[in-house]
């Protein structure tokens, strides 16, 4: 089987003023809704209680939305998680409030809703282990069950924000020093800006759909930086050894052809991850939901922008032979120079 | 050319074999268990708790698969959960013979079902985080300011006693904030301080300020000082949790330290985290009360208050106004005390006790200091009290235990001594009790998370499912791509997979739902590597190299590139592992781990794979890597 039979280079920088228009557009839109309607953020970053109750059938969420309203504590959410029956509830930390209590206030409200009483219960557990929990209990049957609850205080949300922020700027600035050194800045430039570009089209689909923005999606986040990047490296590695290889070919032509050799590699790499990314979105259940969606566009854009974006911006910044080719230096297909750049 | 060495693939089988190895204890599952631990302060567990549960059982006609001892508490496996309810039984009644005072807590658990020979090689199974067990995780933030401020309040009662050893006068020793401040009214006293105190309180820097009789010296703790302090209070929080989770019974408690000053607390089984806080805020309390009769025999009979008759009347139920009686039962000596309802001082007054050898004549004491409100008190009572005995008192749970009963000896104020200890284990258990009843430094709960244990199980299938499924994809589209190839790519992506989980367990990390999700996308990158391979392989076959060549220079030549995108994925890991923080962190460990072990499966064990196929065959025609595409004719612009 064979997927890719290219005949003659795909001149891909003829477009590029195309692609870059594309890119700027998509961009701009996604400046403009994260200014705009901000990041839907987690309560591991805003600080905040939620609490994830689970029901034996599916279950009316207006009437857990005004039982809730009713504690006073501020502006709570009330959604579905995953399916119709398990209910997640978000409560911001509120002045006046004690947040440790906020989670045993709405799970007593909710049993009360379901005419239950909140009572600890104790058993061991099929396996053998034993497990203490409160449980709400009506009669024999349990109308609503705790599944899990969590509470970040105000100033570790802020301080995560802050690592995040951190953890970003580290990666974008190890990786641009990593390419300058084995490459050149214009490379670095363009590579960066590519996939910072990724990130911010990523972050503007959260924003746009105000998608739940947390811990794992950041890692999501930079785990797709990471990973386009070496996408940019793959084509700019082709573009150096075609530089060397055919003198005659002008900058446009070596990037053509340089995207045009690896397109396979491109294409299949990126649909093996995407398939694993795409089985943790269909299998992974609702905590890996997100994390699978930051992933997936960060894989669908990263392709594009490595491919696309980071080439063209090369070539705007000018990038010529002399810039990756030493003259006079050494045989330029001598396959133990360290700096003869792999090909695909 | 394309031949191994033989080292080649001894060093590939010896990789698999650990490989397997440690992933295995994996696969055996738990079974049920029963934990004891202590239920008092006061008791230790110790190594050979586990011969007496052993004894126990075996009289009971129980047979444990396994009993160990292990860190302050004894677990014991059995084959099903019923053997497990029949042998708790046992153990209570045989444990806690009075269950309004039980000794011990006796829990029903689980245990990794781990054969003992691979316990011994360190084979584990890894840890499962609480988001796949579910349990309760807390974060403590601890208030190093308070424990300065203690610190401080320490070294002040300190100074008030060796100034007045030495003779020097001063006008007032105050502590302000973090700072000591001791005034003098003449310039000689000053300048005799500031020898003594720039030698003999050297956590202090001492700069003297003022003039004429308003003299004054302000010492500050110095940065090396307030770090010890901190760590020192970060330690004693967590000895105090310690003793205070041991109480839930769970297994596998997790206490430890996060960052310069937060502890990370987390109770896999514990579902209900009212209770757990309950008891991890709550503080046994320290009582030093005066004893008004005892009956301890003593050969001197200089020690005064010994009244056998009196306790005799105690003991029938008549008993003086404001007193009760209590027993000593630990010491060498137990004996019968009635003791004053009054308190000298609390537990909220100790600044500090310490194990410490006595200069003079080598035996072991608990050096104890007080805050001044202490220390005021101590002298007031002391005073009258050469030859009288106070009692040391704890109370835990409403039950009040005599710690400790010493005579008193002299006058004594904010630092004094309790000596007669036996050995240094003996002090230092005195002072670690004594500490036990007040917390370094106070803590406040910053972060909490529960997890029922159904959505924990349901969290592990959905992670696995999703490794599973994805896995299943990726070899079944390779195979069908690169055939043979393929196939080899496919067993080279096991292979990773078998060493990064080899790798965690041996390294004995948690898993959490974050760390799966890693490993599910770090296969997926992983596999880049296999395509470049292929991909380079087919490139130089179009190119009309012979097969063996063309295999040879396809590895050869792809290597590079992995090298490169793999560090640049590299470095966006490492920086989430030094920012991360929880779950973040868990996926940074797993992707980086995952990114060196594709490095050797993809590279080393696809061409070990190769090599052991084709390496042989001197004269290979063709080779399975799925079709090879060749241009009619070279485009134009490739001259």
């Amino acid at each position: 089987m064979e997927f890719f039979r290219i005949k003659r280079d795909i001149p891909f920088m003829r477009h590029a003023l195309v692609f870059n228009i594309v890119s700027l557009l998509t961009f701009v839109a996604a400046v403009f809704f994260l200014a705009t309607r901000g990041l839907n953020l987690s309560i591991e970053f805003t600080g905040g209680t939620v609490i994830e109750v689970q029901y034996p059938q599916a279950v009316d969420l207006h009437k857990v939305r005004a039982a809730i309203d009713g504690l006073g504590l501020g502006e709570s959410q009330v959604q579905n998680f995953g399916t119709a029956r398990d209910v997640l509830v978000r409560v911001p930390v509120h002045r006046g409030v004690k947040q440790s209590d906020v989670a045993d206030k709405v799970f007593g409200a909710l049993c009360k809703l379901e005419s239950g009483a909140v009572t600890r219960r104790e058993y061991v557990s099929e396996k053998g282990e034993a497990i203490s929990k409160p449980a709400c209990i009506a009669g024999t049957a349990e109308p609503v069950a705790f599944s899990r609850s969590e509470l970040v205080g105000p100033s570790v949300g802020s301080e995560l924000a802050r690592d995040g922020a951190l953890a970003l700027l580290v990666t974008v600035i190890g990786i641009m020093i990593y390419l300058a050194f084995r490459f050149e800045w214009k490379f670095s430039v363009a590579a960066i800006v590519a996939n910072l570009h990724d990130v911010v089209i990523i972050l503007g689909f959260f924003a746009f759909f105000q998608w739940e923005f947390s811990l794992t999606v950041l890692a999501a986040v930079l785990a797709v930086l990471g990973y386009s990047v070496n996408e940019s490296v793959v084509i700019f590695d082709r573009i150096r050894e075609a530089f060397r290889k055919y003198r005659k070919m002008t900058t446009t032509e070596v990037i053509d052809h340089a995207i045009t050799s690896t397109m396979s590699r491109t294409i299949i790499t990126h649909g093996c991850t995407q398939m694993m990314v795409l089985s943790m979105l269909f299998f992974g259940g609702p905590t890996l939901h997100y994390f699978a969606v930051a992933l997936t566009i960060g894989i669908l854009f990263g392709i594009y922008s490595s491919v696309f974006v980071a080439a063209a911006i090369a070539m705007w910044l000018g990038v010529k032979r002399e810039d990756l080719v030493k003259q006079g230096t050494g045989k330029p297909t001598d396959p133990n120079d360290p700096n003869a750049g792999a090909v695909v | 050319m394309n031949r191994y060495p033989l080292w080649k693939y001894a060093i590939l089988v010896i990789a698999a074999l650990i490989g397997l190895l440690y992933t295995l204890p994996n696969f055996f599952g738990e079974a049920p268990a029963v934990q004891v631990a202590s239920a008092k302060a006061t008791l230790t567990v110790e190594a050979d708790m586990a011969g007496r549960v052993e004894q126990i059982l075996s009289q009971a006609g129980i047979k444990a698969d396994l009993v160990q001892y292990e860190a302050g508490s004894v677990k014991a496996r059995f084959a099903d959960t019923e053997t497990q309810l029949k042998a708790k039984d046992a153990l209570t009644k045989a444990l806690d013979p009075d269950p309004k005072d039980p000794s011990y807590i006796i829990a029903l658990n689980l245990l990794p079902r781990t054969p003992t020979w691979m316990t011994r090689l360190h084979a584990l199974p890894m840890a499962r985080g609480l988001d796949l067990r579910g349990g309760v995780h807390f974060l403590l933030q601890v208030d190093m300011k308070a424990a300065l401020t203690k610190k401080a309040e320490t070294l002040a009662s300190e100074l008030r006693v060796l100034l007045h050893d030495k003779n020097i006068r001063h006008a007032g020793i105050n502590r302000e904030g973090n700072a000591v401040e001791v005034r003098f009214r003449d310039a000689e006293m000053q300048q005799r301080a500031q020898n003594l105190l720039a030698d003999q309180f050297a956590d202090l820097q001492w700069v003297a300020s003022g003039e004429g009789t308003d003299l004054k010296l302000t010492g500050t703790l110095k940065p090396a000082a307030i770090r010890a302090v901190q760590d020192a209070a970060i330690k004693q929080n967590i000895t105090t949790l310690h003793n205070r989770v041991n109480e839930l019974g769970t297994n596998e408690p997790v206490i430890q330290q996060q960052g310069a000053d937060r502890i990370v607390v987390e109770l896999p089984g514990v579902q209900d985290p009212a209770r757990a806080k309950d008891v991890i805020g709550r503080t046994a309390t320290l009582e030093v009360r005066m004893v008004t009769a005892h009956d301890g025999f003593d050969p001197s009979g200089q020690v005064r208050d010994y009244d056998p008759a009196k306790i005799e009347e105690a003991q029938r139920g008549i008993l003086p106004p404001r007193t009760e009686l209590l027993k000593s039962t630990r010491g060498r000596r137990p004996d019968q005390l009635l003791v004053s309802k009054d308190i000298v001082f609390s537990g909220d007054d100790l600044t500090d006790a310490q194990p410490r050898q006595d200069s003079q004549d080598q035996g072991w004491v608990v050096s104890v200091t007080l805050n001044s409100r202490g220390a005021a008190a101590m002298k007031a009572t002391t005073r009258d009290a050469v030859k009288r005995r106070m009692a040391v008192i704890m109370i835990e749970k409403g039950r009040q235990e005599v710690l400790t009963a010493p005579t008193i000896q002299s006058e004594l104020s904010g630092q004094f001594q309790i000596s007669g200890m036996a050995n240094s284990r003996e002090a230092s258990d005195l002072a670690l009790l004594m500490r036990a009843g007040s917390l370094a430094a106070p803590m406040e709960f910053i972060e909490e998370r529960t997890i029922g244990p159904s959505l924990g199980a349901d969290n592990i299938t959905k992670g696995f499912d999703s490794v599973l499924y994805g896995f299943a994809a990726i070899a079944l589209f390779m195979c069908a791509y690169y055939l043979l190839f393929g196939l080899f790519s496919t067993l080279a992506l096991a292979f990773n997979l078998l060493l990064l989980v080899a790798v965690l367990s041996m390294l004995q990390a948690t898993l959490t739902l974050p760390g799966i999700a890693a490993i599910a996308l770090t296969l997926g990158m992983a596999i880049d590597a296999n395509v470049l391979i292929n991909e380079r392989v087919r490139e130089e076959l179009r190119n009309g190299s012979s097969p063996q060549s063309a295999i040879s220079a396809g590895y050869e030549r792809a290597f590079a590139t992995i090298l490169d995108s793999n560090i640049t994925t590299l470095i966006a890991g490492l920086a989430l592992l030094a920012f991360g923080s929880g779950p973040v962190r868990g996926f940074a460990v797993v992707h980086c781990l995952g990114i060196l072990t594709s490095m050797f499966s993809a590279v080393m064990f696809s061409r070990g794979l190769v090599n052991l196929w084709y390496g042989r065959q001197k004269k290979l025609k063709s080779v399975l890597i799925g079709q090879v595409w060749k241009p009619a004719a070279e485009p134009a612009a490739k001259a």
